[in-house]
């Protein structure tokens, strides 16, 4: 412990920085703990869904007959028995800037995966035999497959209806099967370029992959005893979640009470809402209470994945080695559905460009496109791992070029502590975004320790072989969020009880991201008491107030500020309760130590709240806050990948990868090392092994985890990674974010790693052996 | 149809339909530490112990194991007395969103059964079937590490 407090500096904390136990750690690892499926509701009922096998097709005519005389089937849906209410599965602040091209049930078909109809049965096997009895007459309509020709003439337009809109003012040209554009310009790109020494153009590809996360999506739906709609559902937005469905049921959201129970990860996957609606429909027309649990093969070719993505980047740099000009061009697929296909492309640029500010002249051109592939969605890493990858193998090109060591070539070039980025201002989630400085940076911190720890200068451009395997280092340097600026809020309540204990109550979400055990330690931290004392009940939208959720690497940020103020507020009336206990001046008080100490005297927290409770002007010590936050301080991260090629097989082998990460104070420094690993190695079975293939009707083909190949332990490389501690004076204790920047890494410094091996540029993803082999093949032939 | 089933070294009488899994069993019964998350054996989420031996339960017939020693992870520990496997994984960080560790516990507690004093490849071999998507798999095996470093003579008394 003397360490995490010697590593903090001035920063003394009682609670923050310690690697306390994740307060359900025992409870889920005993089985206790409830996840959605584990909540036994008498008499529920199923629900399972028939799925689009084609890829693009307009429903002729539908016969449920068959399927309704099944013993046991209680009611069947589709859309010509559901309203066509617009809206976005996207579950984003309101309004949302994601387009309105959802239906519940759409008489249009645009993906293999697209929800036909849903049958409630008293079993899931009978539900599913109906769903095999329903009779669909389809016309079979031209399919688009490539998102490169998306808006060329003659592809199949995906969205023709009229009612097909955003609810704010964003370039929409569903005609052209253009989702979302954005073009921001700073100085002159064209003339930036033409007075560089050394022009680039580079362009690189990036593929479609799955959340994967180990818990499927699903939902129970009942009436509860006063006759209101009860929602417990995995999700990472509860608060959303009740708003979407009042929306598409058209009933009242004081109807709607949304229970968030553990979740088994969501990593953006849970961002979406298109379950939940259904389920409650189902339970509003039958009053039966209904459960959707899907497969995994659901989970993969029905809900949400990371968009694919075509990333070019032409720039310029002078012969010092200073950036003058670049520009960032990317084409997103969005898939069928345009959900985050506004703010995903931003991120390409918002998260990305002002690591390198020096330039003058940038510019960020944006296009999502609608195509009949799988619906994309929030993702870790939200659009900046897709840029990144692009980015991140830019710089080392450039560096090569200059013959300028690529570690230099980032410190001239990258943003510093004080300074700033105009597309902080320009480029924000659908309006404008915010100006801002950036007021903690540890990126030469952390560039100097991943040096160290991979030993770069004796590795790199060293093409050292060992047994036919050709070593090589490469790295990237990061940086990401911590919450949207002036739209994120989040919110806590907390009351004091007559043993000195408290009821932290916060909407914000835990995923398994362990923000219930960080936000009860920053809970006593400003209280002064221990984190034992802390009782955390989070995202119920009847018993918590409002949080929008976890997502935008926001929780620690904004929501954790908002715990902390509302702390600092019941401390306030401990010890003015104290003072007209004792009759001394509340500015000879402390807290310490779960008591509140004077001169020659000190009272228990359980003395002072049985006092305010019981003994005179009663009153209930608590407090509220909210947190929004006018800035979203980056978190920093360089990343380091040492790898061995095989010049005969093209394998690689990642002999080791290093991580350090900027993350402010780290308030939890365990949990927030677990968060960069999960990351890390999310990123590099992204980068090495994922693959979405696809047969000639647009169908997933490896929709299971034999075919689709996620690391397992065996996988892991040797792993390194190392907090670097800031403090950011906006942020809760000095916390920035730490959840999503860490997967961004792999993918480019593993690249730039083979590159330093072999010399062979990898310019799309999966990086598979027989791709390395060809591009090495072709290079020395 | 009727069969008997020894579940935590318990004798249950239950009744269970044509082709009903293990795993549905086991969840139908209570043992929800049991988890569903692909159905194909692929992922580990739903593993039990049959015999002391880690099996998928989404990939066995309840029919088939009537006269096996079935274990699932409410019958090695309780929230107030967990077992030192889920204390050392807790004390590592290693869970996140928990839903692939009941099984890892029992993956663990069968490789301490075993062996007492294994190598990191030993530990990352028997959690091999286990997909962990939050973790990295690091702190997985720094706790159980931990787990089998303080405790070799662990398992001596169920010997």
């Amino acid at each position: 412990m003397s360490q995490k407090i010697k590593n903090l500096g001035k920063y003394k904390y009682r609670s923050v920085g310690k690697s306390v136990e994740k307060i359900d750690s025992i409870s889920l690892s005993t089985g206790k703990a409830k996840f959605f499926a584990d909540y036994i509701i008498p008499d529920t009922a199923h629900v399972k869904f028939l799925y689009s096998k084609h890829a693009h097709a307009e429903i002729l005519s539908i016969d449920t007959t068959k399927a309704e005389k099944i013993d046991g089937v209680i009611y069947i849906l589709h859309h010509e028995n559901t309203e066509q209410i617009p809206h976005t599965t996207a579950g984003q602040g309101f309004p949302e800037p994601s387009p309105y091209d959802s239906v519940m049930f759409d008489k249009t078909m645009r993906f293999v995966g697209d929800k036909v109809a849903a049958v409630l049965a008293e079993t899931p096997e009978i539900a599913e035999e109906a769903c095999n009895k329903i009779k669909v007459k389809y016309k079979i309509l031209p399919a688009l497959f490539d998102y490169e020709i998306a808006s060329d003439k003659g592809s199949p337009i995906i969205h023709c209806e009229k009612t097909k809109k955003y609810p704010i003012p964003i370039p929409y040209s569903p005609n052209l099967n253009i989702a979302a554009e954005v073009d921001i310009n700073i100085g002159n790109l064209e003339e930036g370029l033409s007075e560089s020494d050394y022009y680039f153009d580079e362009t690189f590809y990036t593929h479609y992959s799955s959340h994967a996360m180990l818990e499927p999506h699903g939902v129970i739906t009942y009436l509860d005893e006063t006759g209101r709609l009860v929602i417990i559902t995995a999700t990472q937005v509860p608060f959303h979640v009740r708003r979407i469905c009042a929306m598409v049921l058209n009933i009242p959201i004081k109807q709607i009470r949304v229970i968030k129970p553990r979740i088994g990860g969501g990593f953006g996957g849970k961002q979406e809402v298109f379950l939940e609606y259904i389920a409650a429909l189902f339970t509003l027309k039958t009053n039966r209470p209904a459960k959707i649990s899907l497969s995994r093969k659901d989970v993969f070719r029905s809900s949400r994945t990371r968009h694919p993505m075509r990333v070019n980047i032409r720039c310029g740099v002078k012969k010092n080695g200073h950036i003058n000009a670049f520009c960032i061009d990317a084409l997103m697929n969005t898939g069928a559905y345009g959900s985050h296909a506004l703010t995903v492309l931003s991120n390409a640029g918002s998260k990305v460009l002002p690591l390198i500010n020096k330039a003058e002249h940038q510019r960020f051109i944006g296009k999502s496109v609608y195509t009949n592939l799988p619906v994309g969605g929030a993702y870790r890493g939200y659009g900046a791992t897709q840029s990144y990858f692009a980015v991140g193998q830019v710089m080392d090109i450039m560096a090569r070029k200059l013959n300028i060591d690529l570690i230099e070539f980032y410190s001239q070039n990258n943003i510093k502590k004080g300074e700033t980025s105009p597309i902080f201002e320009k480029l924000g989630e659908g309006k404008e975004g915010v100006k801002m400085i950036v007021e903690s940076c540890g990126l030469e911190e952390c560039i100097k320790k991943g040096v160290e720890a991979i030993d770069w200068y004796a590795k790199r451009d060293k093409q050292i072989e060992k047994n036919n395997k050709v070593h090589g280092v490469g790295m990237v340097c990061l940086m990401q969020g911590s919450g949207i600026p002036r739209i994120d809020m989040g919110s806590a309540y907390i009351k004091m009880n007559e043993d000195g204990s408290f009821n932290l109550h916060i909407g914000a979400t835990d995923i398994g991201t362990g923000s219930d055990t960080i936000l009860a330690q920053i809970a006593a931290e400003a209280i002064g008491t221990d984190i034992d004392e802390i009782i955390v009940l989070s995202s119920d939208t009847d018993l918590t107030p409002f949080d929008v959720g976890a997502y935008a690497s926001s929780t620690t940020y904004i929501s954790g500020q908002a715990v902390r103020k509302c702390g600092l507020k019941i401390k306030k009336q401990i010890l003015e309760v104290a003072s007209e206990i004792t009759n001394q001046n509340i500015e000879e008080l402390e807290i310490l130590n779960k008591k509140v100490q004077w001169n020659n005297g000190s009272l228990d927290f359980s003395e002072i709240c049985s006092y305010a409770l019981y003994t005179n002007n009663q009153f209930q010590i608590q407090a509220t806050a909210s947190n929004i936050s006018n800035t979203s301080p980056p978190p920093f991260s360089a990343h380091f990948a040492e790898v061995a090629v095989d010049k005969e097989t093209g394998e690689i082998e990642i002999i080791k990868y290093v991580t350090t990460v900027d993350c402010g104070t780290a308030i939890n420094p365990k949990l927030a090392e677990g968060q960069v690993e999960g990351a890390v190695v999310n990123g590099i079975s992204w980068a090495l092994t994922e693959e979405y293939r696809f047969n000639k009707q647009g169908g997933m083909i490896n929709a299971d985890f034999g075919r689709y190949k996620i690391y397992t332990s065996i996988d892991i490389p040797n792993m390194e990674t190392i907090l670097i501690p800031t403090h950011e004076p906006t942020g809760p204790y000095g916390a920035k974010s730490v959840s999503e920047i860490a997967i961004n890494g792999p993918g480019p410094a593993i690249a730039n790693a083979i590159y330093d091996a072999i010399g062979v540029r990898i310019h799309s993803l999966p990086i598979k052996p027989e791709k390395i082999l060809e591009l090495y093949n072709k290079k020395n032939n | 149809m009727k069969i008997k089933l020894y579940i935590n070294n318990q004798l249950k009488n239950i009744n269970i339909h044509e082709g009903e899994t293990l795993l549905e069993t086991l969840r139908n019964l209570g043992f929800t530490s049991v988890k569903y998350g692909c159905g194909t054996g692929d992922c580990g989420a739903c593993i039990v112990l049959k015999n002391n031996v880690p099996v998928n339960s989404c990939q066995i017939l309840t029919a088939s194991v009537s006269d096996e020693k079935i274990t699932t992870v409410e019958g090695i520990s309780t929230i107030n007395k967990p077992h030192i496997i889920q204390i050392e994984l807790t004390k590592a960080g290693a869970i996140q969103c928990g839903y692939c560790t009941p099984a890892i516990v029992l993956c663990a507690y069968a490789l301490l059964k075993e062996n007492s004093n294994p190598s990191i490849d030993e530990i990352k071999g028997a959690i091999s079937s286990n997909l962990c998507r939050c973790t990295g798999y690091i702190k997985i095996i720094e706790g159980i590490q931990n787990a089998a470093k303080l405790y070799s003579n662990l398992f001596q008394e169920d010997n």
